[in-house]
């Protein structure tokens, strides 16, 4: 089953088009990474996909759902990390989990609070407030928070950014297990290495267009190329 | 480019943004509007009173009176008799004419005053508003009353009369009525009722005040934070209406807004009984104190929706918040709005504004409760339900407007307008430096 498809997607910012009619597909289960340099149209396009911005023509099914009819139904399947997230200052890590668990289904919020809390891996500090909390700290309460719901769709705006190798390694893997048992993965990342490591598949973007489409190691063949990095390159000179 | 210049350029670059002048711009046109407006009463406070009198003593001690009076008022009524329809004709004319008072010398004024009694002068005031600009022409003629006064003494003294000290210093007493929105106050000159009734009323415009400023700033500092601390995109990813972030915000702070001003109030209600006690006027046997549990209704009803508008009007203004330094700049509209009303309502009566001014206090929704009070003492329930009606179509379009905002990409992306300029300029910039 296709889970997210999006079709000639376009986004303008007034007059600056920074989408200009991409096209992709995610099947259901998969880690689906897009890759191009800042101001390529990557967060734009993820922005869209998690209901945040409209859009300015195309369409997009998420799990069947369209996106700009069914926005309300989307939000309880989906979840969004952005890139720069932040967390409420004053609740305490545990509070602000069990704060955005509150939004889904009641029964089971307990349940969802726990595995943030596993997920998160921040011991006790987890019951201190969040400003007390180091940037590592605070990215893994989000990776925590954003996949502890179960969604159908976990949308990552680079899950590991500005972390150090240990915790993004560890997030990574996280990332791994948590698509193994069901959840789709949409994930942005600069991060060439990581793309190889996590993506089954990949889009290449630059200029607000998809250059290239395709499995890592497939891309690096067809270009004859020893990295992803390499095939981005000579996907943009073409 | 020198290194002080470059950081001039930046800094000036970085404070010219429309956040930073429109606040200063609104502010500059209501101080504008309300000074012209000012104006205008202070041009009318120097014209000459208007005046009716009546001499049914026409004696050597009255004459004097009304030379003072004919000199320095316009009189649009004069009269020797005392008969109650002369009385009627000449707060009628008065009234038609905009007159302040009607002064009565009765009969045995002089002789009075010659038998070392104090002589009666009776002044039925109309009285046309309660706010301080309003007493103006009221303190004239009061003043033209103590030149009578005056004039008397030097009368009496110069004619070596024998009659004792306090008599002479003192020849005239006032028997003062005071009319006022089809109310009679026997006993009470209109300075008195001004002074009795913004006792009364001051604590409502400085509640409004001060609710609308903590509970708005609160409203504006929260979505600055939720943009600065990056915790607005998730927000709105999750599966909440735009409606119940915009209506949980706007209570939350509300109820924060209230209760920091039960405590604000719970040390000004003390400061304000000082004053009360002072005034030694009893309110209730004048009629002036509100009793009907409808008024305090309706004033309750008032307060609200004013609040609920006021907080909407601040998440309005909070969306345009980028940080919590720009939202400290916001709010700056917000309190000059709580002010304005409040010292207008204080200074001038509704009724009495000029037209321009009346429509820019209808139109500010926080005049609406700082009115209601004054206005329900005289059941003017026309001006405080179609208050309650407009505030509360205000509040439901900002919340609209709110909400509608929050639906759109405005609130990540800001105004792609100025992007585009700053873009533009941008350009315009590198393109010359590589000339």
């Amino acid at each position: 089953m296709i889970a997210v498809d999006v079709k000639n997607l376009v986004k303008n910012y007034g007059s600056i088009e920074a989408v200009k009619g991409i096209s992709f597909s995610v099947n259901e289960g998969e880690i689906f990474g897009l890759i191009g340099p800042n101001g390529a149209g990557k967060t734009t396009v993820l922005r869209i996909v998690s209901t945040l911005l409209k859009i300015t023509s195309g369409s997009i099914k998420i799990m069947n759902l369209d996106l700009e009819k069914d926005a309300d139904k989307i939000r309880k399947i989906i979840s969004y990390l952005p890139e720069d997230a932040g967390a409420y200052k004053n609740l305490t890590g545990r509070a602000y989990l069990q704060f955005i668990a509150n939004f889904f289904d009641m029964s089971q919020n307990q349940q969802m609070v726990q595995k943030g809390v596993e997920i998160a891996e921040l011991e006790e500090r987890i019951d201190d407030r969040v400003d007390t909390y180091s940037k590592g700290m605070m990215r893994r309460l989000l990776v925590g928070r954003a996949l502890m719901i179960n969604p159908k769709l976990a949308i990552l705006d680079e899950p590991t950014s500005g972390l150090d190798v240990i915790n993004a390694q560890e997030i990574r893997k996280l990332i791994k297990n948590t698509a193994k048992k069901g959840t789709t993965m949409l994930l942005s990342s600069h991060n060439m290495l990581e793309v190889e490591y996590l993506c089954e598949r990949i889009a290449l973007i630059s200029d607000g267009r998809i250059v290239e489409e395709g499995e890592p190691k497939a891309l690096m063949h067809k270009y004859e190329a020893n990295n992803i990095e390499e095939v981005f390159t000579r996907a943009v000179q073409q | 480019m020198s290194a002080l210049g470059n950081i001039i350029k930046k800094e000036l670059k970085e404070l010219l943004t429309p956040a930073t002048f429109l606040p200063i711009i609104i502010v500059a046109l209501i101080f504008g509007t309300m000074g012209s407006s000012i104006q205008g009463i202070q041009e009318q406070a120097k014209e000459k009173p208007i005046i009716g009198i009546i001499d049914a003593d026409n004696g050597t001690l009255s004459t004097i009176a009304v030379d003072v009076l004919n000199s320095s008022a316009k009189v649009v009524f004069n009269s020797s008799s005392m008969l109650d329809n002369q009385v009627q004709v000449g707060l009628e004319t008065l009234k038609q004419k905009n007159g302040v008072a009607l002064i009565i010398i009765p009969h045995n004024f002089t002789e009075k005053i010659l038998s070392k009694q104090q002589g009666q002068i009776e002044v039925y005031w109309i009285m046309k508003g309660a706010g301080l600009m309003d007493a103006i022409p009221s303190v004239v003629v009061n003043q033209l009353l103590t030149t009578v006064n005056t004039n008397i003494s030097k009368y009496l003294i110069q004619g070596n009369t024998s009659i004792n000290a306090t008599v002479v210093l003192s020849p005239t007493k006032r028997i003062e009525t005071t009319s006022f929105k089809d109310r009679e106050f026997k006993g009470l000159s209109p300075d008195k009722i001004m002074n009795m009734l913004s006792s009364q009323s001051m604590l409502i415009p400085i509640v409004m005040m001060m609710i609308i400023i903590m509970a708005g700033g609160i409203v504006i500092t929260s979505m600055a934070l939720e943009k600065e601390n990056k915790t607005l995109e998730t927000l709105l990813t999750l599966p909440v209406k735009r409606t119940s972030i915009v209506t949980g915000k706007i209570v939350a702070a509300a109820i924060i807004g209230l209760l920091l001003s039960v405590i604000y109030m719970i040390g000004m209600s003390y400061y304000f009984q000082g004053f009360q006690m002072s005034e030694g006027v009893n309110l209730a046997d004048y009629g002036l104190t509100l009793t009907s549990a409808q008024d305090f209704l309706l004033i309750g009803i008032s307060l609200f929706v004013t609040l609920i508008a006021g907080l909407a009007l601040c998440m309005l203004l909070g969306t345009f918040a980028k940080n919590y330094k720009s939202a400290q700049t916001l709010t700056f509209p917000i309190t000059m709005l709580a002010i304005v009303p409040m010292f207008l309502v204080m200074f001038a009566d509704f009724d009495t504004l000029p037209f321009a001014l009346k429509a820019l206090v209808f139109a500010i929704p926080f005049s609406h409760p700082m009115m209601a009070p004054r206005a329900l003492l005289f059941q003017d329930y026309l001006l405080v339900i179609g208050g309650i009606i407009y505030v509360l179509i205000f509040a439901i379009i900002t919340i609209s407007i709110v909400v509608w905002v929050f639906k759109t990409d405005r609130l990540l992306t800001g105004s792609t307008k100025i992007k585009k300029i700053s873009k533009i300029s941008g350009q315009i910039f590198r393109m010359k430096k590589l000339r």
